[in-house]
């Protein structure tokens, strides 16, 4: 393998990973659920997309081909991973989950829960 | 080298699933434990990426599939049950 590839893919692996431990890490330290649910949704997808390339990236250079296997489950996670946020915010604002103090515009969570519409 | 980088990942992977599983354990409300879960599948899947990238073959993608699909199918419907207290209407 040449030496510029793996580099370019060692580094890039690091990185994912990198992004991947830090929505992690957000998920286990932040204060209360609305500020936790930023964390895996962004960072842990960005880390994933990340790898992901990656692999896509090395799988090519390996089989000589073109191969875009893993660009099909990056868009997937892409299109799943708001919708996954939007359905647990919703369900936590009918559930009254505790809101963090310092949260501006606290009293619109009133609004958006007795709203019916999706 | 790359073998290196492979280590390294996988031991921030396997960190980020502990966290995960503690704040599985912890999570004082449902959404919590909920939104653990989610993140842990789409940790297994950078896992079984990584073991894949390691051994050097594609066999490993049809597994990364499935569970991506099969966990945001199964993260639907725990918010859709939790919320209405009902699957199918």
């Amino acid at each position: 393998m040449g030496f510029w590839i793996e580099l370019l893919v060692s580094i890039s692996l690091v990185i994912g990973a990198v992004f991947v431990f830090i929505g992690s890490l957000g998920l286990a330290k932040l204060p209360d659920f609305y500020t936790r649910l930023h964390a895996p949704t962004k960072a842990t997808t960005l880390g994933m997309s990340c790898l992901l390339i990656t692999s896509a990236v090395l799988a090519t250079y390996q089989q000589g081909y073109l191969s875009l296997h893993e660009l099909l489950i990056t868009l997937f996670l892409l299109i799943t991973a708001p919708v996954t946020a939007h359905m647990l915010a919703k369900t936590a604002m009918h559930h009254d989950v505790e809101i963090m103090n310092g949260t501006s515009y606290k009293e619109l969570s009133v609004r958006a829960k007795e709203r019916t519409t999706p | 080298m790359l073998s290196i980088a492979i280590l390294i990942a996988t031991t921030l992977v396997c960190i980020s699933l502990v966290l995960n599983l503690w704040r599985l354990f912890k999570g004082p409300s449902r959404p919590d434990r909920i939104l653990a879960l989610d993140t842990m599948y789409i940790n297994s899947i950078a896992l079984i990426i990584l073991f894949g990238i390691s051994s050097a073959t594609a066999l490993y993608f049809e597994a990364a599939l499935l569970i991506a699909m099969l966990g945001f199918v199964s993260t639907a419907a725990m918010c859709k049950y939790i919320l209405r207290g009902d699957l199918i209407e």
